[in-house]
């Protein structure tokens, strides 16, 4: 199915988002989502089911004011 | 030292993370100005990309408290949502609130700062509302559960100064038990000393160290600009006056 993930369109076969971010690597990484604009915590990502078009945001620690 | 939320912090100076020349020289400002609170964001991270998690290596040998921000955010969904990552990501309550009103002078937007603050400190957070001196807004946050408010100086990365020593006065005298923190705009360390003259608590700032030829003694300099303004503060300053009155003893002048 293809979905955008921070932004950019993508196929994925993941069914979940916990296997998405398995599949780009940052399963054990120090990473916060949300899925259509809404926050998904951390130990729901295995129960979230992916779906076409679904909009996921991977974000992380960064610099700031 | 001030409390925010229970926890009194090391330092009147809290001090961004961005726009350092190098991560070395961010270490170092914190080195050298002793502040207390780092604050940082949450952003994408692309495939590969490993910034982020060596970022977060970087602020935790700070050994500092962390203040994650919603800077850039436009709407109130987009502040919650990004508080809602930022308090998994960094593992605190604590949240630099900002719901940006103008692209310009990045004025916080009162009215969904509000709605987001409300929102917010109903599901457990500890807001430092980015806020403007308003009076009225002020009130609104502290009845909605805020227990610290962070008007600006003048607008995010202007190095202006106190534009509204007024009304930054008023606000001082209108909350006297709720901790103040002039947030944004700041350029120089007299104006982080006034600030303190005024009777804040604490100053948050980032460009004025980050964008400085030599950040680190910048940040020293603010440090020492915080302390010295506090103590000041504490000092009872004298009432100023329009007409001289001369500090040498007139009595036993020589007749000349």
């Amino acid at each position: 199915m293809r979905i955008i993930v921070n932004g950019e369109a993508q196929e994925t076969g993941a069914p979940t988002l916990a296997a998405l971010l398995d599949e780009l690597g940052k399963g054990e990484a120090k990473v916060a989502t949300s899925v259509n604009e809404g926050f998904v915590p951390k130990q729901q990502r295995a129960d979230h089911s992916l779906n076409e078009g679904d909009r996921v945001e991977i974000v992380a620690p960064r610099q700031g004011g | 030292m001030p409390t925010f939320y229970g926890t009194e912090v090391t330092s009147r100076l809290m001090l961004g993370t961005a726009q350092y020349p190098s991560p070395a020289v961010l270490a170092e400002a914190f080195r050298r100005s002793g502040a207390g609170i780092a604050t940082v964001s949450v952003r994408r991270e692309a495939g590969g990309d490993q910034a982020g998690q060596d970022f977060w290596a970087l602020i935790r040998d700070l050994g500092v408290a962390v203040l994650p921000n919603t800077a850039g955010c436009y709407s109130v969904r987009e502040a919650v949502t990004t508080a809602q990552m930022a308090r998994e990501l960094f593992d605190t309550n604590w949240i630099k609130l900002e719901v940006i009103g103008h692209a310009d002078t990045l004025q916080p937007d009162p009215f969904g700062l509000v709605d987001a603050a409300a929102q917010l400190a109903e599901d457990g957070f500890e807001v430092f509302p980015y806020c403007t001196e308003d009076l009225v807004l002020c009130e609104r946050l502290v009845e909605i559960g805020c227990k610290v408010l962070m008007p600006w100086g003048a607008p995010i990365g202007t190095g202006l100064g106190l534009n509204n020593i007024y009304g930054l006065r008023s606000l001082r005298a209108h909350f006297p038990d709720i901790p103040l923190v002039v947030d944004a705009g700041l350029g120089l360390p007299s104006q982080a000393a006034h600030a303190m003259e005024l009777g804040y608590d604490a100053v948050l700032l980032n460009t004025a160290v980050a964008k400085a030829g030599d950040p680190a003694a910048m940040a020293q300099a603010f440090g020492l600009a915080v302390e010295a303004g506090a103590l000041a503060a504490h000092a009872d300053p004298m009432d100023a006056r329009d007409m001289a009155a001369p500090s040498t003893p007139v009595f036993g002048k020589a007749l000349l």
